[in-house]
Parts: C-alpha cells; structure tokens; sequence
C-alpha cells in the first residue's frame, strides 16, 4: 500500500498538516501573472520559491514557465530586498525585454517587511524602469490563505496596475475567469464570442502556457490579455467574477476604483452554472441568448439522460479549490450523484456553508472541511469509514484512488501525470460533457474490469 | 586531445552572450563561462550568488538538504516547519525509489508541514512545531523524525534545534533532531547538502555498532535511487559479492545510517553533495573514501574494479572480472545498436552538481560529442579537482554554512589503511580522497558554464545545434520548443534506472529512441516549408 499510515480513525489534529489540498500563494501570482501578455513574472524572494513555483507549472502544463527571481541571500534577509529587487529588473529589461513585469513577493519577503510599493517607485524614480514598460505588483505572504488567494492578489495588482479610467463608456464585460485553465478560458471566451458580447478577460492564459511546437521558443507567446485591452476595463458596463476565492476581490477593486459594478458567480463546471454563466452574460450586455445555446444546452442534458444510470446515487469524494469545488458538487448533484467527502486545503467560512446549502436535501451528511488541516490525509480516513464510488481531484488523488481502488478522474491543480487539460475545457456545456465523459469512462472502465466474464457487457 | 577533436571556438559566441548584459553583470558572468583547455589549469568561477532577475535554473538550500539528501530515506518523517508551499513542492517530485517491503515503514509518500500561518508568524511557531512532531508521532510511531526550517523560521527566530531537542527526550523512542536550512542561505541547493550531511553525521552516523556481516562492507555515498539507479548498482554488487550497509540516500532507512560507519569503504557517486560525509566518516571512524562514477558501462567496471583493488582481494578481483565479462557483451550490443543512431551527435548538459560530468560517460559511450557543460550548483572542486580546494575563497554567503570539527573516535576511530597504502592505491588511478573535477575529461574549447542563465542557453543552442540537451524540467520545453529534444537529468523523464549496466543500456535505449522520433522533423507546416511545397505543386503539375 502507498499510504499504508493513515489509519482508519480519525484523530483530531491541532497541529500538524498532513497530504495538503492547497499549496502557498505565490505560484497562484505566477499563474496569473502570466495571463497578461508580454509578461514576465518576478519572485521577490529566495531562488527556490521560484523554482518551485516555474517546476510545479512546467509539470502541469508541459510548456515553458518563464520567471525571474531576486534570489535572497542571507544578506539580503537581513538588510532587506531592495538592491535585488532593483537589480533584477534593470537585468530582466535589460535581458528579457518584456512589456511589463509582475512582482509578487513570498514569505520571506514578507516576513523582513521589504516595501514593494516603495522598491518599485524608487525603481520608477531612478530610471530603471524603461519608457513604455511597466511593473505592477503584489503581496502574496505564503502564511496567508492558498495559492488562490495568491491567484486573486495579482488580479487585483493587475486591476491596480494597468486598468485606467477614460471616462468614455465601453459597451464591453469584464470576465475575470477565476483560476481555471487555458482552455477554460478560451471556452469562456468563446461563448461570450458566440453570444455577440464585446468583452475583456484578464487573466488569460489562453495562448500563453499552451503553445504550439513551431521550432521557435517565444518567450511571450502570442496569447494573454492584452495590456491595452485591460486598460480599458474601468470603462466596462460590468464585471462577471466567475470564482468568489479567485476573481472577487478584483471585482471590488474595478467596482470601488473605476464604478464598474460587478456580478461574482460561479465557476461554469456544469450545467446548472453554466446556465447562470450564460444568462449573466445576457443580461450584462442586455441581450438575449442565441438558439444555438439551446443545441449546445441540450446535447449536455442528452448526455446525462442517456447515461444516468451510472451516476445515480454514486458516492464522490472531491478535493480542490473552493470556486471549483462549489460547482462541481452542484453538478455531481444534477446527476443524481451523492457528494459524499468534499476538502479544501484554501480557508474561507462560506465554503462550508455553502457546500452544506447545495447538499441539503440530496446528501445531507456530506463530510466538508475547509482551511488548515483540511487535508487529504482526513479525507483518505473519511474514505475508509465511508467508502465512495469516484475520486475527483488533482494528481495526487491516484494514491488514495489506488490504494482504495477507486475509479479516479484527473481535475483540478496539479495534474502531472496526464494532459488534455490545456486542451479540453471543463467549463460550459461542452466541458459538462468532456467532465462526463472523464467520470463516466473512469466508473464504467471498473466495472469492465470487476465483471465476472458471465456478465461481461459489450454494449454500455 | 588530437586537433581533430578539438571544437569549434566558441569565443566569439562568449562575447555575443556578454554583450547583451549590463557590464558589471557582464564581468561577473564572465568568470563563469571558461573555454576549455585541457591542459591547462583553469579557474571558473562557482558557488557564487546568482545574479537576480538573471533566471536561473538553481533552487534553494532548502530543496538541497530536505528535497535531496533526506528525501530518499523511508523511515524518518520529514515534518517541514513552514508555510505550506515548500512541503508541497518536495512532496513526490524527485522519484527517489524505494522498497519498503509488505510492511516496512515508509512515509516518503506522505507531505508534512506545520503549515504556519500569519499568527505563527507573529507569536513564533515553536509551539505549533511541538504539537505538530507530538500529532506526527500519535499518528505514526516512526523512529525517527526530521525537521526542516523554512525562509520566514530563521527570519522570526524559532529554534527548531531546542524544539526538536525536548521532543526528543519527551517522546523517549524517537530521534528528532532539526535542520537549518533556511532557503535564503548560501547560494543554491548545495548549502542544504552540507546542512543535511551535518545533521545525519551528528544525530545518526554511529549509533549501531553492529557488525556486518558481509566480507568486503562499503558504504556508497551520494546515490538517490532516482528511477531505481540503486537497485541496479545493489544487483550488481551484491552479485560481486561486495556488501553494501548503507546508500546514502536512495532506498535508505535510519538503522543503515546508523550502522554505515562500520563499512571499511566509502564510495562517493555524487561528490558535490555528500564530499562532507565522507570526509567526516574518515576523519572521525577511519574509513577512506574514493571518487567512483556507476553511471556508463565502463565506468561501473572501473569502479568495481577499484573496490577489488582496494581489498586486495584476489577473489573479489576475480568475481568482479567475471561479474564484468557476464554484464558487458549485452551491454555492448545494445550501444552497437543505438549508435547506428547516436554515433556523431552532439549533446550539452546543464545539471546538477556531478551529473554533468557523469552523464557524459553514457554520452562517450553513444559515440556522442559533449560540446559544452556546465552545474547549476556545483563548486570549483567539482570543475576543477580537490586540487584547488585549499585556493578557494570562502565568502559571506559559505562561511555561514556550519563546518562541523571533527575529530578521530577515541573509541570507534579504526583507520582500514595506511596512509602510505592510500598513496600507492590513489597513484594507481583509485581517486582515493580525491576528485579530479569535470573540466580535465572535457574536449578542447568546449565552453563550461557555471549557474546557466536562460539567455545563454538559447545562445548556446544557436551556436552549437545540439542534438540533445540535457537539463531539468523548468528547461525542458523551452529548450524544445526549439525543436530540439530535451532528456532530464533529475528525473530521466521519468524513466531509467540509468546506471550501472542495465542503466547504460536504458539510457543508451532512451537517447536513441529521442534521435530517431519522426515528430521533430515534422515541425514544420508541409505548405510553410518551401522545398516541399515546390516538390508538391511540382508533383500536382506532373500529374
């Protein structure tokens, strides 16, 4: 057995954090950074967060994570960052030429006080920042929240950093996508396209660390949003913040800075929100929602029609991020499925809350934890004192998967064992089905493989 | 070296890679970029800070002591007191194999952290720390418990050392002891070996006085089990006959820590991290050490053929001959089989801090040129040989990385040889207590690059068109979106083992199977390539 020490008894923990659902916020500022074209994101800190951070990505996404790093000495930890920091933007225009570089700091950053805000105007004061280039930055103490709280400290730093206010009125959206992948977001994309709505989205990483093989390596690719498309996003009719972890407090900023109202919903993982992700869009840019979502709509619910029977009443355990995590268990509940073990290792009271209002009629003993000790350590021993049917959540999931012999889909952060997810979104309709059919081929790949050769089936 | 053999110079390219620099960078970048003469005694600039925003392959000290030298041993928990991140990522990232047996102890597929929060911070975390080591023995019962110290420990000034002290003496049947190896000290990965090889030597090393049972007993130091590379080098020594009591660290437990200082031998793989150790064994127990290399085929010979001479032992010396003469010929057709494929090319490696100059053997052995190298952590000696070692200067950021003193057991110091008997066999080629560094085995004018920055790896491979390039996963799909094929070094994208006989011809497998993939030829649009294009309207027109 793979984690042949987690016992079956569950001991309540103070203390000690064992198998985490979450990691620190820094690579959730990297991620995001990267969603802005021409970008080159900063680590304010020691070489190794850094490196973790560009590694943990690479993994993910198989394409290259560019960053740079002020690589901290003891020194420097005693006498503060500034002269790295400045260093290292004088070196990376100087070398790397990008438009515009996103500082985040860490934790020992953090910890010894260095004054980003301060270190990049005196940057900007003596001339090290050139013409027509820009820094923005972040805070993003690794003692504080998750990697998505780090996710939605860059959005902010980017609403700081580059949106302006023109005072001329756009008949544009604003999509702040929450952390999802690059082909999420291009799905997103897509049905505002689809749907005729002029809009802006930030971050994007659409294009970005999902690249093609050209026998070039770009340093910036092609994708990302564009910094004088974000600009323009104080002038926006609204913004839609899918993911209230990842995208509200970006949200807030545009609304208190710039008067532009905003809408948080939910990530769209399925139909139910979905059908409020495209009814929003409606209703921001006051129109009404083509037939062809109607088809689109519809081949989702055919799917879960023809299928349900594999669904109805299987038991879930699923491990995440909240803003995933929510509509996801929406989902597993439009399916008839029963959630059954839900942990996140990213804090937030709401989300309790919010997940036992989903389940309340359908799975009222659902088990949800979220914040320290939210592990998935505590969710391996709920298993074995409740056995469930499927496991959905990032990489790490296949050693409880196979020690337990669960059937096990890939979703979520990290996912370094598998691809597909770069390339095939999760979100909308045709995402609810690309999630189905990941789920259903998962169950049904068990069920082929447990039959008594009697009972072996060829039509399913 | 023969004139033929010698590269292409590569000064005009040094100066194209400086240019771009600012000049105070320029210089400093400069004394890390040598080209090779082998015949000369040249100086490269190492172990120095990193330029910051320059982008580095390197990581922290952290990721040396906890990522790689405690990483691989199985029975120890390794509880890092920070926030989350820097446990999450060492959680599983480095492939250390292991064999735990049905029912052994093994926790290395478990992450723990204290995972300290703002308040933490704040108040100190000594408190949490306690507990946590408290929850971590309820739970588990290990024997032993290892903690780490991340940036912001160092920076509020929790002792982890006291903590891990009392919990110790508390917990009565396990040993806790702590590591500071705080991320922001010394300049890369390597200061953390040195802290993890400090602590293992103070707290383990010595502790089982146990006799081994085995007739020839060694030790092989720095070897990690990386896609099972230990697991070759244990078949094939065991089949010599030679006991090995303690690899540090690949598939290793806290008992074979415990008991290596009773081995008569100390083999050193990775000489940057673990060159401390053995020293230390030597100067306190009175066991030699020499250099070996298990990665190619004929230097997995040689090395066992140094252990034969070192017993004296004419027995060994025939079991290792006939162990050879069974491995080779199977060996030797595999690589007469890849180097239909391999024989010409040309390879560069950017690894590690030993890894650059052993993969190079395997590379000789594919017929392959290496046209330029280079550590991302290594030091002068590891360059340069332990000839220079009493030259280099120590600066701030080494001095602050603990030396331990150490001096002979009055006890257990029990010196295996003489000293004259060291000479002799050290004369004969042995490398005992001593390494000759990787510049003396490289060509002519290939050009060595110490702490690589992402600039000069895409000059470099403008100018030197390799076939392979070998680096680690942050390098990985930049360097092939270049189209040309990338083979990782720390985790041999995810296969091997690649060491000792069976690993040559897994590597040899591997290399030749990157050269003949069709897909880096289909790179290009058919009706983006100008050649094809004219052949197919060409063939349109004909037809």
């Amino acid at each position: 057995m793979l984690l042949r020490h987690t016992p079956k008894e569950v001991a309540d923990r103070k203390a000690l954090t064992i198998n985490p659902a979450k990691t620190c916020q820094p690579i959730g500022a990297m991620y995001a950074a990267l969603g802005v074209h021409g970008c080159l994101p900063h680590s304010h800190g020691s070489q190794g967060c850094c490196s973790y951070h560009r590694s943990a990505l690479t993994r993910h996404y198989k394409d290259p994570i560019m960053a740079g790093t002020s690589s901290f000495t003891e020194g420097s930890s005693v006498f503060g960052g500034q002269s790295n920091l400045l260093a290292a933007l004088t070196n990376m225009f100087t070398i790397y030429n990008p438009d515009l570089v996103a500082i985040h700091s860490t934790c020992l950053s953090e910890t010894i006080g260095d004054d980003l805000a301060q270190i990049v105007k005196k940057a900007t004061d003596d001339g090290k920042v050139p013409e027509g280039k820009k820094v923005i930055y972040c805070n993003t103490p690794s003692y504080v929240g998750s990697h998505i709280t780090g996710f939605s400290n860059m959005c902010c730093g980017i609403v700081k950093g580059l949106v302006e206010h023109t005072g001329v009125a756009k008949d544009q959206v604003n999509i702040l996508p929450g952390w999802v992948e690059p082909s999420d977001m291009k799905e997103m994309k897509r049905i505002a396209k689809d749907m005729g709505i002029k809009f802006v989205m930030f971050p994007d990483t659409d294009g970005v660390v999902d690249t093609p093989q050209t026998g070039k390596f770009e340093m910036y690719p092609a994708g990302g949003a564009k910094i004088e498309d974000i600009a323009t996003a104080g002038d926006s009719i609204k913004t839609l913040a899918c993911g209230s972890w990842a995208s509200e407090d970006a949200a807030k900023l545009l609304d208190g800075n710039f008067k532009v109202p905003y809408e948080v919903l939910d990530i769209p993982v399925g139909l139910s929100a979905t059908d409020r992700y495209v009814q929003a869009l409606a209703s921001a840019a006051k129109i009404s929602i083509p037939a062809s979502f109607i088809t689109e709509r519809g081949r989702l619910v055919d799917v879960i029609s023809d299928m349900s029977q594999y669904l109805y009443g299987k038991k879930v355990a699923i491990f995440g991020d909240p803003d995933q995590l929510i509509p996801l268990t929406e989902f597993l509940l439009d399916l008839d499925m029963i959630p059954t073990h839900i942990v996140s290792g990213t804090p937030g009271k709401r989300f309790e809350k919010k997940i036992k209002e989903l389940c309340a009629e359908k799975a009222p003993n659902v088990n949800v934890k979220n914040g320290e000790r939210a592990d998935m350590f505590l969710m391996h021993q709920w298993i074995k004192n409740e056995p469930v049917d499927l496991l959905i959540g990032n990489t790490y999931g296949k050693y409880i998967a196979r020690d337990e012999d669960i059937p096990f889909v890939r979703y979520g952060f990290p996912i370094v064992d598998r691809i597909g997810h770069s390339y095939f979104p999760t979100v909308g309709y045709n995402g609810g089905i690309r999630l189905l059919e990941k789920m259903l081929g998962a169950i049904m790949d068990k069920i082929d493989r447990d039959a008594p050769e009697t009972k072996f089936e060829l039509v399913m | 070296m023969s004139e033929e053999n010698k590269l292409p110079d590569p000064s005009k390219l040094k100066e194209e890679i400086l240019a771009k620099y600012p000049p105070k960078i320029a210089r400093k970048r400069a004394k890390s970029m040598v080209i090779n003469d082998p015949k000369l005694d040249q100086e490269i600039q190492s172990n120095v800070r990193t330029i910051p925003g320059i982008i580095t392959q390197r990581g922290c000290t952290y990721a040396g002591c906890k990522g790689v030298v405690l990483g691989p041993t199985r029975d120890i928990v390794n509880l890092v007191h920070g926030p989350i991140g820097c446990s999450f990522y060492a959680w599983l990232t480095r492939r250390n194999q292991t064999d735990p047996g049905t029912d052994g102890d093994n926790f290395m597929n478990y992450c723990f952290s204290t995972d300290m929060q703002d308040d933490n911070i704040v108040f100190g975390g000594e408190k949490k720390l306690a507990q946590a080591i408290q929850e971590a023995y309820d739970i588990f019962k290990p024997k032993a418990i290892g903690v780490f110290s991340t940036c912001p420990v160092g920076l509020i000034g929790d002792d982890v050392h006291a903590v891990s002290r009392q919990m110790k003496e508390k917990l009565g049947d396990c040993n806790v002891f702590g590591f500071s190896c705080e991320g922001y000290k010394g300049v890369s990965q390597s200061a953390g070996h040195h802290i993890a090889n400090n602590q293992l030597f103070r707290h383990v090393i010595g502790l089982d006085d146990t006799k081994p049972t085995g007739k020839y007993n060694i030790n092989l130091l720095g070897e990690y089990n990386i896609g099972g590379d230990g697991f070759e080098i244990d078949r094939i020594f065991q089949k010599c006959g030679i006991n090995i009591i303690c690899t540090f660290s690949g598939n290793s437990t806290m008992d074979k820590f415990a008991n290596s200082h009773m081995a008569d031998l100390n083999l050193v793989m990775c000489h940057r991290s673990i060159n401390y150790m053995a020293e230390m064994q030597e100067t306190k127990f009175g066991i030699p050490w020499m250099k070996v290399n298990l990665i190619g085929a004929e230097s997995t010979a040689k090395a066992l053929r140094k252990v034969g001479e070192y017993f004296e032992d004419e027995a060994l010396k025939a079991r290792i001959e006939e162990v050879i003469a069974e491995e080779m010929p199977s060996v030797k057709e595999r690589a007469a089989k890849a180097l239909e494929k391999t024989d010409g090319k040309v390879a560069m490696l950017f690894v590690g801090g030993s890894r650059a100059h052993h993969y190079q053997e395997l590379f000789n052995e594919l017929g392959m040129k290496t046209v330029s190298a280079g550590y991302e952590f290594g030091h002068r000696d590891d360059y340069e040989g332990r000839k220079v070692l009493p030259t280099i200067k120590v600066d701030a950021d080494s001095r602050n990385i603990e030396e331990i003193k150490v001096e002979a057991d009055p006890e257990k110091f029990n010196p295996r040889s003489t000293e004259e008997k060291l000479k002799e066999l050290d004369e004969k080629g042995l490398e005992v207590s001593d390494y000759k560094g990787m510049m003396p085995d490289m060509a002519d004018q290939s050009l060595i690059v110490d702490d690589i920055t992402h600039w000069e790896t895409e000059k470099l491979i403008e100018f030197y068109k390799p076939d392979v390039f070998c680096a680690g996963i942050k390098e990985k799909y930049v360097v092939q979106k270049t189209g040309i094929p990338l083979k990782q070094l720390h985790s041999y994208d995810y296969g091997g083992p690649y060491a000792g006989f069976e690993g040559a011809k897994n590597f040899y497998a591997d290399i030749e199977k990157i050269l003949s993939t069709t897909i880096w030829k289909k790179i290009k649009a058919p009706w983006t390539d100008k050649a094809a294009a004219d052949t197919c309207i060409c063939a349109e027109f004909v037809a």
